[in-house]
């Protein structure tokens, strides 16, 4: 196509001018397809980590239970019910320890030795001789100092609301990403927990298998993953709009150099134009021809920001993308090393809008063309 | 004998200055024939680029009419005048207006590009062109490589390589300098003759007059005097 190799030839010509225009347009791709795929890297994994240390297939909680409402831990448990299926029972319960000489609150998770739900490494209870022993996040274990084989104090009020106190023993420390299965909790053996406390053969949730299929249960309330993984979903999308923001920056920038390129080189290259259309090109030909030119600042910015976005892309894919650990507060599973999801809608969409706006910014300068004396045009006397 | 192909009646071309009209050109009447070598001869701002400019179809007249190859020029639309252009009008500038972006070669071959030739004709007709008017050595340059005369060479070469009816020639000697402009004009002149292509000149060049077989003298939009050979 005639209107396409002379926009090559033009833009190739053009080369200062046309390298800072796809250079800014190639960081836009970049950028965009790089922030979006780390935000959909960190809500898979910040899934994936929640559902297999947390969620598993949703929870069944007693209908008085509140996990947002540490009050609730009170009253918000009961007696298991018969012929259930597929559900670890959990029992939470409220506890102070004293690590090094201070007072903490923390609350106890009482979980069935045996458990396969969630990825709280219970098979080590078994397998200790520790009369009382305790597993905890690396979160906790930071927080209140307490390393692998200490004895810890812990204060508890049973059942009749008297205090009473003990020694457990941390026999592991585990490493997870999810922080609310972490921080300020102990997890010990469902059987020792019912022994502490009194409340024998009661939970205050259940975490879903997957083969778990709900019907009611009266005072119960069940909340499938999706319901919970909402949190994730609502934060990322949250996250999302707020880096839309760069973007947006970036590619309003590329696309005024573009524009302005456009603007500045019909105007400049009026002679030019009145040349063609003297030479029997139609104006339409003509304004096809810039508006090619301007869009294909976007192909040329895909090719060259490819050369160094692929590799970065490729590295990220390996290495990850390292958060800085104030990042990481956010509430919700993140690890030390997020790695990014390239999605194929994601890259198609980035490139589709790219494309389409930089024509668009191409076009409007272009239509003037068409309404531009040839005969001014020749002369260069346009305004 | 020789078919007419222009034909200007009452024609008249005026600008609006401070709302006063003032005339480019007013109420010419003239004719040219297929196979002329004419010049229209006048002192700058005497209408000659403006009369070019409507005879080749970029500009519109505000009076009288232009019928260019049996064409009303004011009731040619946009692509209507292209295609009157791309068929049968070579423009030749005085600043020769190559594209910059282009070799000589594919200067040349722009104006067949917007006509439906295979690349085996495109290539044989370019060549052709470039010979005529000696340039088949510099074909693969472009043109900021090339000096003034070798400029309007290629630009020649452009208007001539699709064989137009008419060749339009806006002060084509005025950057050049004798040599050049007596080479240039010689080129035409033998086009003209080979391929029977009518050429109409825009010139105040005094070197131009002894090569134009027909003068025509314009001074202030009106045609003062025409002389034939
Ligand atoms: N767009 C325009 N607006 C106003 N006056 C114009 C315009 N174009 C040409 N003219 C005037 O018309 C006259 C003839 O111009 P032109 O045909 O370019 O003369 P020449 O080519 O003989 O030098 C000049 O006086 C010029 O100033
Ligand atoms: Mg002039």
């Amino acid at each position: 196509m005639l209107e396409f190799k002379l926009s090559i030839k033009n833009l190739l010509g053009a080369k200062l001018r046309t390298f800072l225009n796809l250079f800014v347009l190639s960081i836009s791709f970049v950028v965009i397809i790089l922030l979006n795929s780390l935000m959909d890297g960190w809500d898979a994994q910040a899934k994936k980590d929640s559902v297999e240390w947390e969620y598993g297939n949703g929870h069944l909680l007693n209908e008085n239970y509140d996990p947002l409402d540490s009050f609730s831990i009170l009253d918000g448990h009961g007696q298991i019910p018969n012929n259930i299926n597929n559900l670890t029972p959990i029992l939470v319960h409220q506890a102070t320890i004293y690590p090094d000489g201070r007072m903490m609150s923390i609350k106890i998770n009482g979980i069935p030795k045996d458990q396969k739900a969630i990825k709280i490494p219970t098979t080590k209870i078994s397998a200790n001789p520790s009369k009382f022993p305790a597993l905890i996040g690396k979160r906790m274990a930071e927080s209140a100092n307490i390393s692998i084989g200490d004895e810890v104090l812990i204060r508890w009020r049973d059942k009749n609301g008297t205090f009473d106190a003990n020694r457990i023993t941390v026999i592991d420390i585990f490493d997870s990403n999810v922080p609310t299965i972490d921080a300020g909790q102990i997890w010990m053996s469902l059987d020792n927990l019912w022994e502490m406390t009194g409340f024998n053969n009661e939970a205050t949730f259940f975490i879903a298998n997957d083969l778990y299929q709900h019907s009611k249960i009266s005072g119960w309330k069940f909340k499938s993953k999706e319901t919970l993984l909402k949190v994730i979903t609502d934060l990322v999308d949250a996250k999302k709009s707020q880096q839309a923001i760069v973007y947006i920056l970036l590619l309003g920038i590329a696309l005024l150099a573009i524009f302005d390129t456009q603007v500045l080189s019909i105007f400049r290259r009026q002679k030019e134009i009145g040349t063609l259309i003297a030479l029997g090109m139609t104006r339409k030909r003509v304004v096809k021809l810039f508006t090619i030119e301007g869009s294909l600042y976007s192909f040329f910015a895909l090719l060259f920001g490819s050369i160094y976005g692929l590799p970065l892309f490729y590295f990220l894919a390996v290495e990850g993308f390292p958060v800085p650990p104030a990042d990481q507060k956010v509430g919700i599973a993140m690890s030390d090393f997020i790695y990014p999801l390239y999605g194929l809608k994601l890259i198609f969409g980035t490139v589709l809008l790219v494309i389409i706006s930089s024509t668009i910014v191409s076009f409007l300068p272009a239509r003037k063309i068409s309404k531009m004396n040839p005969v001014l045009a020749l002369k260069g006397k346009l305004q | 004998m020789n078919r007419e192909i222009i034909n200007l009646k009452n024609l008249s071309k005026s600008y609006n200055i401070a709302g006063k009209p003032f005339y480019a050109l007013k109420e010419v009447n003239l004719s040219f024939v297929e196979g002329e070598f004419t010049g229209i001869v006048g002192p700058s701002g005497s209408g000659k680029t403006t009369l070019l400019n409507i005879i080749g179809s970029l500009d519109s007249p505000s009076g009288g009419e232009a019928i260019v190859l049996e064409k009303n020029i004011s009731s040619l639309n946009h692509s209507e005048s292209a295609r009157l252009r791309n068929y049968n009008i070579g423009f030749i500038f005085q600043v020769f207006n190559l594209l910059p972006v282009y070799t000589v070669y594919e200067n040349v071959e722009f104006a067949l590009l917007l006509q439906n030739f295979s690349q085996d004709e495109r290539k044989k007709l370019v060549l052709q062109a470039l010979e005529w008017v000696g340039l088949e050595n510099h074909k693969d340059k472009k043109p900021d490589k090339l000096s003034g005369g070798e400029s309007q060479r290629v630009a020649i070469a452009r208007a001539i390589v699709k064989k137009p009816k008419i060749l339009l020639a806006d002060e084509p000697t005025a950057n050049l300098d004798a040599e050049n402009a007596h080479s240039i004009l010689k080129t035409m002149k033998k086009i003209n003759k080979e391929l029977g292509t009518t050429f109409i000149f825009s010139t105040h060049d005094e070197k131009v007059m002894k090569y134009l077989n027909r003068t025509i003298i314009l001074k202030d939009g009106n045609i003062e005097k025409e002389t034939k050979k």
